[in-house]
């Protein structure tokens, strides 16, 4: 019985577990709709103090304020991507942590597959090459053959 | 035959000269400032966003994006609490001795009473200082720490940006250079 209890205060203190996030409670929007489209968008820009982190994890100052100013633009009635184009347009493209496909970014969406097509091709011409029969080898001559028997019929060191 | 054995020595000599000589570059971008962290300004060659600041210093005008307009402006975004502005603090005042370049301070997300502090402190190289307490117009010109010093041409266009504190290289080399020419067209 106390096990269960255990185990049931276990699974409920698991289930009011919310992960953390940096945002405080004094930025976070009256309006639920709002803050879950506030949140959503944060998670996609780059805290640029950190860089490896989104303004919604990130601790930094600059994280905090730009976490304020996209719930100021979307209370001003900012579509999502009004409010990425907004930022995007003031720290560029790197604050974006989903890269977009522009012409500088083509190396990064298709450098891999043009790395995996080359190395395709040079698997299939290694292995066709191996795979292919020695049909340049010349057959023994006659010399070649007999000599070949005798030291074939030689007794080996450990017997004689 | 022979050719194939040429090739299979060749190609890892290649590949290693490829990889060689791109790392070489990446080191002597680095050497010159431009380490991987450093995002690039996308208001290169763009107008100045708007803005207009209170004085940090109640008998001064403040600043706007109009005061721009006519002359060299670099803008320094610098705070207090910052502790490589200290360093760059003492290089500010040979920019300010250039004639044809005015350098603004801009406060950012300091208090009045302690930025006065501290200039009163180091000395005060600017033409003017402004304050930025929330960092908004920080935002607008892509702040993302101090110290960050932007070159503005006459139309007030950011000819240039320097992420980090200013070094003796780069006001000489390249900062003081091409204030003149701007000055100059």
């Amino acid at each position: 019985m106390r096990r269960l209890t255990f185990a049931a205060g276990l699974a409920g203190c698991l289930a009011l577990a919310s992960p953390a996030f940096a945002v405080r409670p004094d930025e976070r929007l009256a309006d639920p709709k709002l803050e879950a489209r506030a949140h959503a968008i944060g998670q996609e820009l780059r805290c640029l103090v950190c860089q490896n982190e989104s303004i919604e994890d990130s601790d930094a100052g600059l994280a905090h304020d730009l976490r304020i100013l996209v719930r100021q633009r979307l209370v001003a009635g900012d579509g999502d991507a009004q409010v990425k184009q907004y930022i995007v347009a003031r720290y560029g493209t790197y604050v974006l942590l989903k890269p977009p496909l522009t012409a500088e970014t083509y190396a990064l969406w298709f450098g891999p597959l043009v790395i995996l097509l080359v190395a395709i091709a040079l698997a299939s011409i290694v292995y066709r090459r191996r795979a292919r029969p020695a049909n340049d080898v010349k057959p023994l001559s006659a010399v070649e053959r007999r000599r070949l028997k005798a030291l074939l019929d030689q007794p080996r060191a450990e017997e004689a | 035959m022979r050719q194939a054995v040429k090739l299979r020595f060749a190609a890892p000599i290649a590949v290693f000269a490829l990889l060689f000589g791109f790392l070489a570059y990446r080191l002597f971008l680095v050497q010159q400032g431009f380490t991987p962290d450093l995002i690039p300004s996308v208001l290169i060659n763009k107008q100045a966003p708007q803005f207009a600041l209170s004085p940090l210093f109640a008998n001064e005008p403040g600043f706007r994006t109009t005061d721009l307009k006519g002359k060299v402006t670099v803008v320094n975004f610098f705070a207090s609490w910052c502790v490589p502005c200290r360093e760059e603090h003492n290089y500010l005042s040979k920019i300010a001795k250039v004639p044809g370049i005015e350098v603004v301070g801009i406060a950012y997300k300091d208090r009045p009473q302690d930025a006065s502090m501290w200039l009163a402190e180091l000395g005060d190289p600017y033409k003017t200082v402004a304050v930025d307490p929330e960092g908004k117009t920080g935002i607008d010109f892509g702040v993302y720490g101090v110290p960050e010093s932007y070159l503005i041409d006459k139309r007030g266009i950011i000819r240039f940006k320097q992420t980090g504190p200013l070094t003796p290289d780069v006001i000489d080399q390249r900062l003081i250079p091409l204030a003149n020419r701007l000055n100059r067209s």
